[in-house]
């Protein structure tokens, strides 16, 4: 998709492709800048590289299998994203899951959280240049996803959510392992201090720089972390809890300075927050079925019905069209990547392009996300 | 003369493997990673396989690119370098070549350095090539002032600009001891900036992969830009052995003015041991640079060296020769 026209011909201009084959883009993100000397003066995002038509798949699909072709949207955030859509198909049946699936549930989104945000952080080092703190977030991403194969089987797409409910039971070990892993990842956390965040060329590069004002990242449409960073409130557990979050004692964390460091600051905070909820849970898994029962076939009622989850990168809305069949008639993704793309070349208007890297970093996206 | 400089390459590229690999176990060392261990005992004939597989790779050139300005620029990038390691003393009374404006000509010839950079970045055809290579020229031209003040400074405290008179003046002790703060800023400096001049991390705004995907040398490839890897090496050598002749005494054993039965015992260690220990003790640091520290921007860069290292260096010119004048240090 091009965003309007190709504005980037004025004479004299030094146009660049970043991408779609670019080592700071994730993947196959492809911004066309115009440069004058080192200092950015346009980006144009092209996207389309990776659409696979995700929403179109989904008309054939049934209410059981859709769910898992949003495994391949936001990758980082498998987990949460079936978890919106099943919470679509259980506000149409109006079922409700059982108190045990809805603690997994949470569990898992917010280890999934949890590996998202060390891999951005793994990524933002590596963006800046440092490659050390890479492997250092490795380490405790990996020891993440092993728990949650040990459960679902597989370490990234998970697909272990069905309506009502989870697909299986929790392997015996998993409360253990969390645990661990929690202690792990507590006495390692002066690492991650020492390595970037106390670093003076670190802070340098992202103090004042990719700022983007609360009006903006309110008009672009940004959420999660990026709209948070510029002091908007917009944490979907907090504002319209689902799979009992409203239980749960947790901060939204925000900060109202908009710029790069901000935008790091809350995700680090909000990694602090995802191990206090986990901390909360894990002790407290309540007994019971792992699943609700539901029929078969699923076929929903007639009507639209639309659910938000807060996934690691910000607020992921399902929306499906029912005509009463087995299939949706229509689906809809509201992904956040999307939106808050088109916030960076606002944010990026004068600045070097090391400064766009860092300001993709801390953005965080996800490339596959934005197509669909 | 031919023998000893067949002899002086054959080291040169056996030092470069060697350096390959440090620099891969450091790397592997800071990541909590094993780094090569398949190939050869612990690894270390990785980087021979690497080199064979560089050989037998594709020496392409772009279509739109200037192919005389675009073969030409990996030899001058890997002669300079080369040529700087003449004045460079291994051992007592192991020296290739005591020029006796030896400090001036390494500063002069390293400097030539970037020419070979602007012209690979140039005939590339290949705009984030163009964008390092401009960046390249304005942080190499930037940092060897500073280098200069800095190699200045010991210069006037030795009063020679022979490397070999300048070791010999550190016989009852090194510069960096002797010359009390001064000359430990101007060595803190010249590592900065050395490590800037020879663009590598955290100053790699050259090639800075996450930026320009590869700088000025993105469109090479095969054995042109193992070139460039070799003289990355050397240079890196290079720097290094300069910071331990100048500020560190070159061969010169540890020794400290008046306790001749300590220099004795000193002496008994060989000169060859002294000067490579310090050598390698240097390059340790540059790459602990590298694998801690994230890149700067190309405006940080130029405002650290004109805000902060030139000045500082200047006004530590003024002391450095204050304290010649007066006789100040030991």
């Amino acid at each position: 998709m091009l965003l309007g026209q190709d504005h980037i011909t004025e004479e004299g201009e030094f146009v660049i492709n970043m991408g779609p084959q670019h080592p700071a883009t994730h993947g196959v993100l492809h911004l066309k800048i115009g440069l004058d000397g080192e200092t950015i003066k346009k980006i144009e995002p092209h996207l389309g590289y990776i659409h696979r038509s995700i929403e179109k798949m989904c008309e054939q699909l049934s209410y059981r299998q859709f769910i898992f072709t949003t495994s391949r949207m936001d990758y980082l955030s498998a987990h949460i994203n079936n978890q919106a859509c099943v919470l679509a198909v259980e506000k149409a049946l109006q079922v409700e899951a059982t108190p045990r699936a809805k603690a997994i549930r949470v569990l898992m989104a917010e280890l999934t959280r949890l590996a998202s945000h060390q891999l951005w952080w793994a990524c933002m080092g590596l963006d800046l240049g440092a490659v050390t703190p890479f492997f250092y977030a490795f380490r405790e991403r990996e020891a993440i996803n092993t728990i949650i194969e040990e459960t679902c089987g597989t370490r990234l797409t998970q697909n272990y959510m069905v309506p009502g409910g989870v697909m299986m039971d929790i392997h015996p070990n998993f409360q253990k392992r969390v645990k661990e892993v929690l202690k792990q990842i507590k006495e390692k956390a002066h690492e991650y201090d020492e390595l970037l965040t106390g670093n003076v060329i670190f802070q340098q590069r992202l103090k004042g720089v990719g700022y983007l004002s609360k009006e903006d990242a309110v008009s672009y449409g940004c959420s999660g972390p990026t709209a948070r960073a510029s002091g908007v409130s917009c944490d979907v557990r907090k504002l319209f809890p689902y799979d009992g979050y409203e239980q749960l004692k947790f901060d939204e964390i925000l900060n109202t300075e908009g710029d790069s460091w901000a935008r790091y600051l809350v995700r680090l905070g909000e990694m602090k927050q995802s191990i206090s909820i986990i901390e909360q849970l894990i002790d407290n898994i309540p007994e019971g079925d792992f699943q609700a029962k539901t029929k078969n076939v699923i076929k929903l009622p007639k009507g639209d019905f639309y659910q938000r989850v807060e996934t690691a990168r910000g607020e992921l809305g399902v929306y499906i069209v029912s005509d009463g069949g087995a299939t949706p008639y229509r689906c809809k993704f509201r992904s956040p990547n999307f939106s808050n793309l088109s916030a960076i070349p606002k944010m990026a208007e004068g600045a070097k392009i090391g400064d766009l890297v860092a300001i993709m970093a801390t953005v965080d996206l996800v490339i596959p996300d934005i197509d669909r | 003369m031919v023998i000893t400089g067949v002899c002086l390459l054959a080291f040169l590229v056996v030092l470069c493997f060697f350096l390959g690999y440090m620099e891969r176990k450091v790397a592997a060392f800071m990541e909590i990673r094993l780094g090569p261990n398949r190939v050869g005992p612990k690894g270390s004939m990785q980087i021979v396989a690497d080199t064979v597989k560089l050989l037998f790779k594709e020496g392409l050139t772009p279509d739109g690119a200037d192919k005389f300005l675009f073969n030409l620029a990996p030899f001058i990038v890997v002669i300079t370098s080369m040529l700087v390691v003449a004045p460079i003393a291994y051992a007592r009374d192991f020296q290739l070549w005591d020029i006796n404006i030896g400090v001036l000509y390494v500063s002069s010839i390293s400097s030539m350095a970037v020419i070979g950079i602007l012209m690979a970045g140039w005939s590339s055809s290949n705009k984030y090539s163009l964008i390092g290579a401009m960046r390249s020229g304005a942080q190499i031209v930037s940092y060897e002032l500073s280098i200069g003040l800095s190699l200045i400074s010991i210069v006037i405290l030795s009063g020679s600009l022979q490397l070999s008179e300048i070791i010999e003046s550190q016989a009852n002790g090194w510069w960096i001891f002797k010359g009390h703060i001064p000359v430990i800023i101007s060595f803190v400096i010249f590592i900065i900036a050395s490590t800037a001049e020879i663009n590598r991390a955290p100053f790699d705004l050259t090639e800075a992969e996450q930026e320009l995907t590869g700088g000025f040398h993105t469109e090479y490839a095969g054995m042109k830009f193992a070139m460039f890897l070799l003289s990355e090496y050397i240079n890196l050598f290079v720097v290094s052995a300069i910071a331990a002749t100048i500020f560190l005494g070159g061969w010169m054993p540890f020794h400290i003015g008046g306790l001749d039965a300590f220099n004795h015992i000193m002496d008994y260690i060989p000169s060859s041991i002294w000067f490579f220990g310090k050598t390698f003790l240097i390059i340790f640091i540059i790459m602990w640079f590298r694998w801690t520290f994230p890149r700067l921007r190309i405006d940080q860069l130029l405002n650290l060296e004109w805000k902060y290292l030139l000045p500082i260096s200047m006004v530590n010119i003024l002391l450095v020769t204050a304290m010649a004048i007066m006789g100040w240090h030991f």
